[in-house]
């Protein structure tokens, strides 16, 4: 505990306050997210500058900001999209650099995309089924000479696929084109694409675009039942204010690629440097 | 569930038409009802089929735009020549069927290992320039086959490059190519073949390999983020499709008395994508059939010489633009809607698959 606590006053960049937002229960354990110093430049911009932050086992914590300031490129940089130029990002305290996208997944990380990218040619299911990929295996070989393997563990997936779509009410869709689907059961689809992934962490970007407010209520209650059930963290961004005051227990802001505040819903209501920064703002249109 | 069903109808349907196929040609083979122009292209028409459907699984089931593909069947064609007259020729194996099967290993094998070291560098690339680079392959192969001559002495293979000094019976001519080949492919050998095909891509399609190569088709970032090792299943798609590639070239070679490298040109390769395209991207029902009405084609339209090409030309256009009206797609749909299954990308046409991430 005082170890977090260190770290935490090492984060000198940060201005207003800076208490950690790891809550209680997930003090004792390692955290699932870790960056230190992390920053990337592109051609002489620097999109995110000191990044600093810690995420517990089970915490759901959000990320918000005005637009531009660098939110997705944080996500970008924690799933190794792109390879920052400063700084560590610790996953289950393990260091990624070096690492691709696909090995950074298999350290636990999953995501959601702010442009939605499903695989749009394939069936609902199928997509959770990729989700799947690496937890349900046979080999190509046994996948083509139909052994009983394949038999077996398709079953497998399908179940299991079936139980994830279960979540949001979606078995029934399993075989239609994600494609076609509409704008908010893609965002939910997903969501369960990367649970299926078994994730440690789960990074949402805007999983509420688009949706209308009865829907983004419900999209609350899963957020929280999805940590309950799954015991995992989750990172969101979200512009929807209603939303990430009211399922986050620790809030960071971002702006112009540094953090300007962390702390509890209250706290960064309260905080006049996010006021000016953001909320400010938005009053004003 | 629907869907599943409409996969399995759709696949039934796929081989029923082959296998169907096959009884008809051999039942009129039997009562000598069948020309004999259309005799001469059964297996040819088998080595398209062959040809179509394994650059579908790239073009159509991975996503990339090979141009090369002839390039691949070259080399299944003249391996598959090399091993049969080495065989007869060296160890004096009479056999002709087990001088097939191991022509068609080996020319598999050959095509399938060049797959791999023309898969590392193309497949780092995407889209336009990958499209580019595999003409660019097709066209060394080409060459490459135009400079080797190989003999048989003794037991032993002779290889030369470039000049023509190597003792012995001559199995390969550089630019000549192979002259006097035992023509020991059989319709039967094809139809076989054919089947392999089918059973091992469409297979492939529905399974976890298959979707991963998909998805990888679809969001190549997505597919990533959920752990897919993209570049491995591009590979194994693209492998997979020179295997069948080399193979058909076999079959095609060995029916064949002589055949010079310069036949698989990148017209051949355009010409294979021409049945991919018109069969619909990702259909392979679709490639079986435009394979087999586009080889005959050309030979039916003989009677009309020097226009034959044009006509030919003219025939594609029609059935292009017709093929993308709406009405007419809609009452097609409405005709044969319950066995399109699979997840046949028609719709998409080809820009899609050249303009994708």
């Amino acid at each position: 505990m005082s170890e977090v606590k260190k770290r935490h006053s090492d984060t000198r960049m940060v201005p207003y306050p800076s208490q950690a937002i790891v809550p209680e229960r997930d003090l004792n354990r390692q955290p699932v997210l870790e960056t230190r110093h992390l920053g990337i430049e592109f051609g002489g911009l620097k999109a995110v500058d000191d990044f600093n932050m810690i995420i517990g086992r089970t915490e759901i914590a959000g990320l918000i900001g005005p637009n531009g300031a660098g939110k997705t490129t944080v996500f970008n940089l924690l799933t190794k999209v792109y390879e920052p130029t400063t700084g560590t990002v610790l996953i289950n305290g393990r260091d990624t650099k070096g690492l691709s996208i696909v090995q950074t997944a298999h350290l636990g990380v999953a995501r959601t995309f702010q442009n939605i990218r499903l695989f749009s040619q394939m069936s609902v299911e199928e997509n959770v089924r990729i989700g799947l990929h690496n937890q349900i295996k046979y080999s190509m070989l046994s996948g083509v000479l139909r052994l009983p393997s394949y038999w077996k563990q398709e079953r497998r997936q399908h179940e299991e696929a079936m139980e994830l779509l279960s979540i949001f009410d979606m078995q029934d869709l399993a075989d239609v084109r994600a494609g076609s689907l509409p704008y908010g059961a893609q965002r939910r689809l997903e969501i369960l694409r990367a649970l299926a992934t078994n994730p440690s962490l789960l990074l949402l970007d805007e999983p509420a675009a688009g949706m209308n407010p009865h829907e983004t209520e419900e999209l609350m209650e899963n957020i929280a039942k999805i940590r309950d059930r799954f015991q995992i963290a989750i990172l969101l961004i979200e512009h929807d204010m209603s939303l990430v005051m009211g399922v986050c227990e620790g809030i960071c802001v971002l702006n112009f690629g540094r953090i300007i505040a962390k702390g509890t819903a209250d706290e960064i209501q309260r905080n006049p440097v996010v006021i000016e920064a953001y909320l400010g703002k938005r009053k004003e249109g | 569930m629907k869907a599943k069903r409409s996969k399995l109808i759709y696949n039934l349907v796929t081989f029923g038409v082959v296998i169907a196929a096959f009884v008809i040609m051999t039942i009129m083979i039997n009562n000598k009802t069948i020309s004999r122009s259309l005799k001469g292209q059964l297996i040819p028409i088998c080595s398209w089929i062959m040809m179509a459907v394994s650059l579908n699984l790239v073009v159509g089931i991975s996503g990339e735009l090979s141009l090369g593909h002839a390039g691949f069947m070259s080399l299944g064609a003249f391996t598959g020549i090399v091993v049969s007259g080495w065989l007869l020729n060296g160890f004096q194996m009479e056999d002709p069927t087990l001088r097939l099967v191991l022509a068609l290993v080996a020319g598999g094998v050959v095509a399938g290992v060049a797959g791999v070291l023309i898969g590392i560098p193309v497949l780092r690339l995407r889209g336009d320039y990958l499209a580019i680079v595999t003409l660019a392959f097709g066209e060394i192969i080409k060459n490459v086959m135009n400079c080797i001559y190989v003999s048989v002495d003794g037991t032993g293979l002779r290889f030369g490059f470039l000049n023509n000094t190597i003792p012995g019976i001559i199995l390969l001519n550089g630019p000549n190519g192979a002259k006097g080949v035992k023509t020991i492919s059989t319709f039967t050998a094809g139809f076989v073949l054919v089947l392999i095909t089918l059973v091992v891509v469409l297979n492939l399609v529905n399974s976890r390999a298959g979707r991963a190569i998909q998805a990888t088709r679809d969001n190549r970032i997505a597919a990533e983020s959920m752990g897919v090792p993209v570049t491995r299943y591009k590979m194994m798609a693209f492998v997979t499709a020179a295997v069948i590639a080399g193979m058909a070239g076999v079959l095609y070679g060995l029916n064949m008395a002589t055949l010079v490298p310069t036949k698989f040109s990148f017209n051949e390769s355009i010409n294979v994508l021409v049945f991919v395209v018109m069969g619909g991207i990702g259909n392979v029902l679709g490639s079986v059939i435009s394979a087999t009405a586009l080889t005959i084609l050309p030979e039916k339209l003989r009677f009309l010489q020097n226009y034959r090409m044009l006509i030919y030309a003219v025939v594609l256009i029609l059935v292009m633009v017709l093929g993308n009206n709406p009405t007419l797609k809609s009452w097609f749909r409405s005709l044969f809607g319950r066995f399109r299954g699979g997840r046949s990308a028609r719709e998409n046409g080809t820009e899609e698959v050249i303009g994708r991430e």
